[in-house]
Parts: structure tokens; C-alpha cells; sequence
């Protein structure tokens, strides 16, 4: 044994007697800790990096020429009164960008869309012509002064009459197709048919039903609403060749991979890097104009080129979400038990199919619509049309259409019980999915992996007082006053995903994350993914302090380099914890397996003589005799027995075996004014299980944004056009971001049932509150109204919608 | 939403604002605390030539009595009246509209001449202005004339003051005894504009109304003073039927746009309502409930 051994050994023992486990374990900050954000420090005083931070030499400024028309054929382009605008540089039309076959770029969904239109414009505000100049002033005096002749085609915004066989004719890119990426179509205007289950044996359950009910339901077009909108800065060095893309990325590595196969650069001549982004909520997945105009630009120019989104560019052209039509039934028997489920959904997927999903699923997760219920059989098709609008079908704050499926089984839910006279809480409990049946297979092929409906739903009945409730419900109701509760018992499906089902342009949706412990006892993880705002520098250093016990203080969280860090899928679908801490876990337990070997060979014991305590291994029986991480990590540059390599650095990558499926059970009650239709939410129950919970305080941080974003969708969020195309509303003046005032007050709560199959239970939480908040407010406006013989009520619930429903029934007076 | 070339000036007095003015003509703007004329510029849909700042202007910042009268310069913040006890005591009605107008961060920018010169009819204080028969001062070269609010307003941004003139003051009568203040205001959040709203100003004197003025706020091209229902109230106890004939005769006066806040019908169902909850509002205040 050599003297510093002897040193080290005896310090770790001193160290020892003064620490409990406990101390020690409350040292570390691991997993369950309520640590403040490690973030914040520098968010909360301003000190981020956001894109539009980014300045460097010689930068110049890109913006769009938007077409004014949502159909027309573009007849001429003239560029000479920009170009003689002082400060002006260039100005790129798809003309300029054929050549180099760039005018237009594949879509993550087997689509292409126009880069710069092409010929023709397809919806309003698209992208016409990119005017580069010195600075913003000059770049938006230029676009002013680009001359765009159009030729106005007919517009086609209802898509019920896309199919139509007179409609409109809006791709001629592609009419010949018979298909567009995602399986066969049958008209122009169709995109794909996807269709889930068994349609014989529900068409049976249907036959046989004691009771059916159905309802039309259209979750209407709204947009996430990030407070930073999307930009980039393009910089081409001419002479290494190499291109250095900063963007407003949720997916970094997809983007240089992206960037590669469109414009034919190496791959290892390409640096993506995603600084400090101000929120996603899917807006940031998919690949815009923006971005190869800027990088068009840069590789002329051999300049940097920036180029920022304002607030009406963002909500008018970058990618919506929802906007389903969908139809439901349920078959019942007379108690309320659901016998089948019926679906059926037109998808207005705007004028290019850029949806960001799985590839190979074109609506999404759609098919987890059976939710927590127990349901026979089911039947679900999926329609996706064309229409002269903004691309896209994003997840706004949801795993892939998950928010529409609870959406719709949430309200049957209801309507189902409304029609048998069933209480709501009542009908869930018949219907649920028993604790005991888990693992699930549902019918429409989930297997859910853990859950415990019923004591959920229990737990929030007694914390809200259900039953005083229902009875205060009455007395109202006899007064003639308008009082609401609404219950969803929802169920998420997350963590995109097991590579036999979830892959991105062929590359499977694993994660991955690298750990380097540094000599003197401190560590750097890099994670494929990509925080927007989840807190996942604080919240990865937690799982991996637990694992390898080092203080989650001293470790470092990096993501968004692709230069640095492995390659990763990126964040979206509440991801980042089933898939990427997973990855984080399994590195550090790979950390772990090598310093056995090197604490071993210093305290002179057999590997299988010692155990894992906290922050060190313990000589088994010998608990003195212990070699602390801290002095591990020296020993792996200093001290290793034969045959080990030097240094203490591993990757992970980590293939899910199956997605995680939080769920929650929560209660709003809501009193609305029937003279002006003013909904005001008196009260909002979160109970929320996401299985192990990492850090309660940031959990909750997730639950209150995602309710409020729930909130701003139930109530007033909604991108509408009118019959020309002409997008109204695309400004925050009118789109509905609820301030601190118009908040609801939340209270949360959750039960615990671990993830079987992750590696330390986890489940994902950042989405679950939009997926069963909307269905929750939702639920409860139109049980206002429940006595009234009203089933279903349009979102979003303004006062004006509210109203009406108040003034067709008698009651505004 | 990058403005479009501008010059910039910034007068130390009236005098010489009023004299950039003239000379610039139509191309001049003066910019108050630019919440409502900035953003018009960010979308191009203004574009001054010059700007004329006031904020240097000496003298435009005050709140004063006169002869019980109210006087308040135009450069005076909606913050600066929010803050004051004193206008709240003697004019309750500016705070109440005060702090329903925008947001903090725009009331400690936006001016009271700027709220009522703008011509916005979704601006909060031309219709509180016209309840409380307030008149504008205005001083151009040629001199300071002083104007009814209820004559200034002519179309949407367009009002009576001349493109050389500057509104230098507010001057708000003195309230006399049993005199009750209301507005009421319906928008979906903090930062909208009415999706309908009304003044009331009304007086009662032993159970009887001697004078009402209702006036509503974003219900047609400009704000509307509500003659009718203003007379549908004096004389009366400002009892159920003259509250309801009241609220017919302000309704017949509105004539919304539809927007996404809804359809005309539902505008002007709103307009009731509104006028309904004021008019109760100030009786009750009027008479110490
Ligand atoms: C998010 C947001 C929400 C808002 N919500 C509301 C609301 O709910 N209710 C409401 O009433 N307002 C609202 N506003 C507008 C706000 O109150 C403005 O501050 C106000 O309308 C204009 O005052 P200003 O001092 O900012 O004037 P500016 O914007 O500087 O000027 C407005 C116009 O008046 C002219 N002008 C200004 N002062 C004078 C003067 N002394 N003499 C002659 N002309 C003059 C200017 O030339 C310009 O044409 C909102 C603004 C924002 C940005």
C-alpha cells in the first residue's frame, strides 16, 4: 500500500464516524431532493444565451417576403427596388435556390415543403423571398419594397370539403402521387388513412350495445406559444468549410443530420448547437425555411446570417398543433361499462404534411384514446388532409396526439354517463383499468406498464370534498346558478421510443449520455437531449449523483453541442426523463461497476466484498473500511490495478424496452356568470403519478405551466381564418396567453407507482398536465350544464361561446 | 415589426413642440408614451416622418385643483393617476378605469392625453371623459381653444383636434354632493381592450336622479356618448324600469364590429350588461351603499 493510500483511507474514515448516511445522502442531492434550479442563477438574472444574444463579426440579417394570399400562383418576382435599398445584400428567391435543389426540404413526415414558394403560395404569410442586408432596419425596408405579382387561386380552408371531387387542387407538386410518405391516398388533397383495431368485432359491440352515445368533437387549431420564438444563426467559415448552425433547436443532432442530407455538407463539417432555448412546447422540433435560407446565405455571403422570427411570423407560419375533427361513439351496457369505442378523424394538416412524429406513426399516439378505461375492442381512423394553411401537427406540450385522444375520451367519459344518469366520478370507477391488471395490454396494442386508477381518483374525490360538491352543485342548480365540475382520469403514453416502433429518418428514438468524473471528485454529463426550460441541468445531476455519489452540485450538465455531447433524438413527448435519464442512470451505474474495480484494488478486498453505500463502498461486515467516490475518482488517474485503463469516463446509449404511462386524476369546479358567459375556475385539483420522482419541486414547476397552458387551450387559444385564408389573430393581442391574473389558483398532489421497466421508475411529468387539463376544464363547463340537457360545448369556452350556449337555452336574462 | 425610417425631435416647451409641428405638417407625430403609436409603427401601419416627443416638455405632468375643478396635465401617466389619493377621492371613476387599462409596465408609460387624443374607441378614457363632461385643451399656433369631450371624437382616430395643435390639459368639473362614479368592463384578460364597457356618472338628490351621463367604451367607431340613456335616468329613482329603458336606449346607440371576441350580437348584448352593472354601481354609491 503506498502513503497516499494510507492518508486517503484514514481520512475517509474520520469522514465516516462524523457523517451519518442520512447527512450523507442529504450531501448529494440525489433523486427526491427539492434543489432549486441550477439554471435559474443565470435566467433569473438575465445572464442566458438565447440565439438573438448571439453576435459575431460581420453578422448580417435575414427576413421573409410573406405571401399576402393563402392560394395563388406567383407570376413574377421583382427584386430591384430592394436590392437599391441602401444596406440591402441579397435577395434569394426559390429561383436562386434551385440550382442547388434547396427550394425545397423534406418534412420529418415523408413530405416536402417549400423552402421559398415555388411557383405557387399555399397558404398566407408563407415564405416567398429572403431579403439578407447589413442590419433588421435595412433587411425589413427591403421586404417592403420586393415586388411579388400573384395570381389569386380558388382557397381551401374547410378541410370537410377537401376530399370533394371539385375542391381546389392545392399540391400539384405532388397530385400524381399515390402517396406522400405515409401510405396510400386516394384524392389530391389526401395525405394518409391510418387506421388502429379491429373493426369487425367493434362493429359487433356496437350491434349488441345496450346503450351507444356519440359526439362530434373539434379540438380546434391552436399554436404553442414559446416566449422566445424561433431563430438561428447561420455562419459558414469559407476557409475550414465547416458550418456552425446556433438555433432554437428541441433537437440538435436530428438538425445537423437534417442539415447534412439537404445541403450535401459531411456531417463532421457540420456544428449544431441549441443555446439557452426559451421554450418549445413542439413549436421547435421540425426544420424551417429559416434556418436553410440562413445557411444558404451564409455559405454566398460568407457571412453570419441571423435571422429572428417576430410574434405574428411565429403563430401565422411556424408549426400549429391539433386541429382534429373527430367523431366518437361508445357502446355500453346498462350499467355504464364500456363494451367498444368508435372513431373516426379528420386532420387538417395545413399545406405541407410537417408534422413531427415517430416516423411511422402519421397520427401520432392517437391510438392510446381507450385511455385508463378497460374497453373490449375499438376501432380508430385517421384521415390527414391538405387545406390552404401553416404547416405542421406538432405536439404542442404532449406525446403525439396524445392531448386529442384524452381530449375525446375524457368528454365520452361524460356524455356516456350524462345519458345513463351515472355519476362522472362513478362511471370512471366502473370502467377503470384495476391495478392489478397492469402490465395492460390495451386493444388497440399498448401495453401500459404500471397504474393505480382507482386510488387516484379516490385520493382527489376525498381532497376536493366530491360529494359536498355535488350537493352545493344542487342547491345551485336549484337556484338557477351555473356550477361546474369536471373530472379527467387521464392516462399519458411517453418516452418516443422503443427502436421496434419509433424511429426519425430511419435513426431509432434512443438517448444517450456521457459521463467523465474528473480526478478531483467533480463530474460532466452531456445528454442527447435538449432543456427548453424542464430544469435538466439540475434534474440529470440529481439521478447521477444518486448513482455515482457525487454531489449533484459538482456535477455539470451539458446538451445542445453536437461538437460535444452523443448523439441524442432530442426533447419532446416528455422524453427526456423516460428515455434520457434513463441513458443518465445506466452511465452512471456503468461508472459505478468500474470504480468497484478500482475501490477493490484499494482497500485490497475482492470486488464481491463490498457494497454500495451512498457515496462509497463498504468492506462488507467492515463498515470502517470504505473507499469514498471522491478518492475513487483520484485513484482512476493515480492508482489502478493491472489491466484497468485510465480515467473514469463512459457513454450510454439506452433503446427503451416499452413508453411510460403517467397518468392523473384531476378536479376543477368552475361558477360562470350566464349574463356575460364568464367561466371563473373556483377551484383545480392536480393529482399527478409519474412513478419516482426526482426532484417534487421542479415536478410541480412542470404541473403549474402545463395546467396554465391547459387553461389558455380550454379557454381561448385558437388560430382561425377566415374563408379566404387570411389568418386572424396572430398576434398576442388576440391569441390568448393568460396572464399571472387570469391563472387559476393550482393544488397539487400524486401518488407513486414506479416505472417497472426504467431503470430507476421514472415516468415523465411535463406534459401529463396539458393532456388532462384541458379535458378537465373542458369537462367542467359543459357539466354546468348538464341539468340542461347539454352534452358537449365547443373549445374554446369564451365568454362569447358561454354565452350563447346560456342564450340558446333561455338563461342570459 | 422594425418601424420605418423616422426623424426625432424633443421639445423643451409647448411652444416649440407647437412649432415643429407646423412646420411638419402631416408628416408630424407626437409621441406620448408611445403604447399606442410605437406599436402602430412596429406594423408600419404609421409611419411619421418626424416624431415630436413631449417628454421633455416642461409643465405637461400635473394634477390640479381649480376652483374644485380638476385639471390634469396630458403628460400625466396612468400610473401617476392611479397613485394619486387625492383624484381618488375626488374623482373615483379615474383610478377604478385606470387600473383596468392595459398592464402595469403600459400605465407607467401611457399618458392621459395620449389615452384621449389617440382616437382608439377601444380607449378606456374618452368614454369616462365624456361621462364626467370633461373638456380638452388643446393650444395650436394660432393659440389654446378648449373642447367638450363629448364633441371630440369624430371617426376612428380621427378627432377634432387639428394636426398643429397639441392637447396640453384634461379639466374635469367638480363632483357635487350625491354624485356616484361606475365603470364596468368586460375583457378576457389583463391587456385586452373592452369587448364592451360603460361609464356611469350619475347624482341623486333625495331619491332622484337631477343628472345621469352614460357613455360606452369599443362599441362603434368612436366612443359614444349615451344621450338617451343618460335622459332615460334623470328625473327618475333610477328604479328597475328606468334602469331598463336606460340599457335599451345605450344598447340602440352601439354598433360593434364582430371580432374574435365575438359576434356583433354578442357585443352588444355585453353593452347592456355593462351599462346595467354601472348604473347600479353608481346608485349605489351615489347614495353612501
Ligand atoms: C398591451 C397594451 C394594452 C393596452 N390596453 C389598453 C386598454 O385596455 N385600454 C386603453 O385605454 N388603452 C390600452 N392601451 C393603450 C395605452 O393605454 C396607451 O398608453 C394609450 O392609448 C396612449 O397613450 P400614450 O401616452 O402611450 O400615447 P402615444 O402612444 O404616445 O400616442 C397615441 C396617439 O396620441 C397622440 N398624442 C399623444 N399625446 C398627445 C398630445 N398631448 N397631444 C396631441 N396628440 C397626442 C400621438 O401622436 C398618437 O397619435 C394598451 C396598450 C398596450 C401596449
Amino acid at each position: 500500500m503506498s502513503e497516499t493510500q494510507t492518508e486517503t483511507q484514514a481520512e475517509t474514515q474520520t469522514e465516516t464516524q462524523t457523517a451519518t448516511t442520512a447527512e450523507r445522502e442529504a450531501a448529494l442531492g440525489g433523486i427526491g431532493c427539492d434543489k432549486r434550479r441550477k439554471e435559474d442563477a443565470r435566467f433569473i438574472r438575465g445572464q442566458g444565451n438565447f440565439v438573438d444574444d448571439i453576435k459575431m463579426p460581420k453578422m448580417v440579417f435575414g427576413d421573409f417576403v410573406r405571401s399576402p394570399h393563402a392560394h395563388a400562383r406567383i407570376k413574377s418576382i421583382d427584386k430591384e427596388k430592394a436590392l437599391a435599398v441602401p444596406g440591402v445584400i441579397a435577395v434569394l428567391t426559390a429561383d436562386d435556390l434551385r440550382p442547388l435543389n434547396l427550394h425545397w426540404m423534406p418534412t420529418l413526415a415523408g413530405d416536402r415543403q417549400a423552402v421559398l414558394a415555388d411557383e405557387k403560395v399555399h397558404f398566407q404569410n408563407q415564405e416567398v423571398a429572403f431579403v439578407i442586408a447589413e442590419d433588421r432596419y435595412a433587411a425589413s425596408d427591403g421586404i417592403q419594397l420586393v415586388e411579388v405579382d400573384y395570381e389569386e387561386l380558388p382557397v381551401l380552408i374547410d378541410p370537410k370539403k377537401a376530399l370533394d371531387d371539385d375542391a381546389p387542387i392545392l399540391r400539384e407538386d405532388v397530385k400524381d402521387k399515390d402517396e406522400v410518405g405515409q401510405g396510400p391516398r386516394r384524392h389530391p388533397n389526401h395525405i394518409f388513412n391510418w387506421q388502429s383495431g379491429d373493426k369487425d368485432a367493434t362493429d359487433k359491440a356496437f350491434d349488441g350495445a345496450a346503450v351507444t352515445v356519440k359526439e362530434e368533437m373539434f379540438y380546434q387549431r391552436v399554436h404553442p406559444s414559446p416566449l422566445e420564438t424561433c431563430g438561428c444563426v447561420a455562419s459558414m467559415d469559407a476557409v475550414s468549410g465547416r458550418l456552425t448552425l446556433y438555433g432554437t433547436f428541441q433537437a440538435p443532432h436530428v438538425v445537423r443530420t437534417v442539415v447534412s442530407l439537404i445541403s450535401g455538407l459531411a456531417e463532421s463539417n457540420i456544428r449544431v448547437v441549441s443555446p439557452d432555448v426559451g421554450g418549445g412546447f413542439g413549436n421547435k422540433v421540425g426544420p424551417y425555411p429559416g434556418y436553410v435560407c440562413s445557411v444558404v446565405g451564409s455559405i454566398v455571403l460568407g457571412r453570419p446570417v441571423k435571422w429572428i422570427e417576430s410574434r405574428i411570423d411565429n403563430i401565422s407560419t411556424t408549426a400549429f398543433a391539433r386541429d382534429y375533427h373527430m367523431s366518437c361513439e361508445l357502446a355500453a351496457d346498462k350499467d355504464g361499462r364500456i363494451t367498444g369505442l368508435r372513431a373516426n378523424v379528420l386532420a387538417d394538416h395545413g399545406a405541407f404534411n410537417s408534422h413531427a412524429q415517430p416516423m411511422k406513426w402519421p397520427a401520432g399516439f392517437f391510438n392510446i384514446v381507450t385511455g385508463s378505461y378497460d374497453i373490449p375492442t375499438a376501432h380508430v381512423t385517421v384521415d390527414g388532409v391538405y387545406t390552404n394553411k401553416a404547416p405542421g401537427g406538432v405536439a404542442y406540450r404532449c406525446s403525439f396526439r396524445v392531448t386529442e385522444a384524452a381530449y375525446l375520451i375524457e368528454r365520452m367519459l361524460d356524455v356516456l354517463a350524462q345519458k345513463l344518469g351515472i355519476d362522472k366520478a362513478e362511471i370512471r370507477l366502473r370502467n377503470f383499468i384495476k391495478a392489478e391488471q397492469f402490465p395492460y395490454q390495451s386493444c388497440l396494442g399498448w401495453e401500459y406498464d404500471s397504474g393505480d386508477y382507482t386510488t387516484a381518483l379516490k385520493q382527489a374525490m376525498k381532497a376536493v370534498g366530491y360529494e359536498e360538491l355535488r350537493k352545493e352543485q344542487a342547491e345551485k342548480r336549484a337556484r338557477g346558478e351555473l356550477m361546474g365540475i369536471g373530472i379527467a382520469t387521464f392516462t399519458e403514453i411517453v418516452g418516443a421510443g422503443p427502436s421496434r416502433n419509433c424511429d426519425i429518418l430511419g435513426i431509432k428514438m434512443f438517448e444517450s449520455c456521457e459521463i467523465r468524473v474528473h480526478p478531483t471528485g467533480s463530474a460532466i454529463a452531456r445528454i442527447g437531449t435538449k432543456s427548453t426550460g424542464q430544469g435538466h441541468e439540475t434534474t440529470y445531476a440529481q439521478i447521477i449523483a444518486s448513482e455515482i455519489g457525487i454531489p449533484s452540485d459538482l456535477i455539470t450538465v451539458e446538451e445542445g453541442d453536437t461538437d460535444v455531447g452523443p448523439y441524442g433524438l432530442g426533447t419532446y413527448g416528455s422524453r427526456s426523463t423516460p428515455v434520457g435519464a434513463a441513458a443518465a442512470a445506466r452511465a452512471g451505474r456503468k461508472i459505478r461497476d468500474k470504480a468497484r474495480k478500482i475501490a477493490a484494488h484499494m482497500l485490497e478486498v475482492s470486488e464481491s466484498d463490498l457494497e454500495w453505500d451512498v457515496d462509497r463502498f463498504t468492506v462488507k461486515g467492515v463498515p470502517d473500511l470504505s473507499a469514498a467516490m471522491k478518492d475513487i475518482a483520484m485513484a482512476a488517474y493515480s492508482n489502478l490495478p493491472e489491466g484497468l485503463e485510465h480515467g473514469l469516463e463512459v457513454v450510454d446509449y439506452y433503446d427503451p424496452p416499452n413508453m411510460t404511462y403517467p397518468f392523473g386524476a384531476y378536479i376543477c369546479v368552475v361558477d360562470i356568470d350566464r349574463h356575460t358567459g364568464e367561466i371563473s375556475v373556483r377551484k383545480f385539483y392536480a393529482l399527478d403519478d409519474c412513478g419516482t420522482r426526482i426532484n417534487p419541486m421542479i415536478i410541480e414547476g412542470q404541473v403549474h405551466g402545463g395546467l396554465t397552458e391547459a387553461f389558455a387551450i380550454a379557454m381561448g387559444q385558437e388560430i382561425v381564418f377566415d374563408e379566404i385564408g387570411n389568418v386572424l389573430g396572430a398576434s398576442l393581442l388576440d391569441y390568448f396567453l393568460p396572464t399571472a391574473v387570469e391563472t387559476p389558483h393550482w393544488e397539487t398532489d400524486h401518488t407513486v407507482t414506479p416505472s417497472p421497466h426504467h431503470p430507476i421508475g421514472a415516468k415523465g411529468v411535463g406534459e401529463s398536465p396539458n393532456v388532462g387539463g384541458v379535458p378537465a376544464f373542458s369537462n367542467a363547463v359543459v357539466d354546468a350544464f348538464a341539468h340542461l340537457d347539454v352534452t358537449h360545448m365547443p373549445m374554446p369556452h369564451t365568454a362569447w361561446r358561454v354565452w350563447q350556449t346560456c342564450h340558446d337555452l333561455g338563461i342570459d336574462k | 415589426m422594425i418601424p420605418a425610417n423616422f426623424e426625432y425631435h424633443r421639445p423643451g416647451s409647448v411652444d416649440e413642440a407647437v412649432s415643429l409641428l407646423t412646420e411638419h405638417g402631416e408628416d408630424g407625430r407626437v409621441l406620448a408614451g408611445g403604447h399606442s403609436l410605437i406599436p402602430m409603427m412596429k406594423l408600419r401601419l404609421a409611419e411619421p416622418a418626424h416624431l415630436i416627443d413631449l417628454n421633455g416638455v416642461e409643465g405637461l405632468r400635473s394634477i390640479a385643483e381649480v376652483e374644485g375643478a380638476i385639471h390634469i396635465g396630458a403628460m400625466t401617466t396612468q400610473a401617476e393617476i392611479i397613485a394619486s389619493d387625492d383624484l381618488a377621492a375626488r374623482c373615483p371613476i379615474l383610478r377604478e378605469a385606470a387600473e383596468l387599462i392595459a398592464d402595469p409596465q403600459v400605465r407607467a408609460c401611457g399618458t392621459i392625453g395620449g389615452n384621449v387624443a389617440n382616437g382608439d374607441p377601444g380607449n378606456d378614457m374618452p368614454a369616462v371623459m365624456m361621462a364626467l363632461d370633461a373638456s380638452f385643451v388643446l393650444r395650436g399656433p394660432g393659440g389654446e381653444r378648449s373642447l367638450a369631450a363629448r364633441e371630440f371624437y369624430e371617426g376612428p382616430f380621427e378627432t377634432a383636434r387639428d394636426d398643429d395643435e397639441i392637447l396640453t390639459a384634461l379639466r374635469i368639473p367638480a363632483r357635487g354632493a350625491g354624485q356616484g362614479q361606475a365603470y364596468c368592463k368586460l375583457k378576457r384578460k389583463v391587456g385586452d381592450y373592452a369587448i364592451a364597457a360603460a361609464a356611469v356618472v350619475l347624482t341623486m338628490d333625495g331619491g332622484t336622479c337631477s343628472q345621469a351621463a352614460v357613455a360606452l367604451t369599443n362599441l362603434g367607431i368612436t366612443p359614444l356618448y349615451a344621450e338617451a340613456a343618460s335622459a332615460a335616468l334623470t328625473g327618475t329613482a333610477v328604479d328597475a324600469a328606468a334602469i331598463e329603458a336606460a340599457v335599451e336606449a345605450a344598447v340602440a346607440i352601439t354598433d360593434p364590429a364582430a371580432d374574435l371576441h365575438g359576434p356583433v350580437v354578442y357585443r352588444r348584448r355585453m353593452a347592456g350588461v355593462m351599462t346595467r352593472r354601472a348604473i347600479e354601481t353608481a346608485r349605489a354609491r351615489a347614495t353612501g351603499g
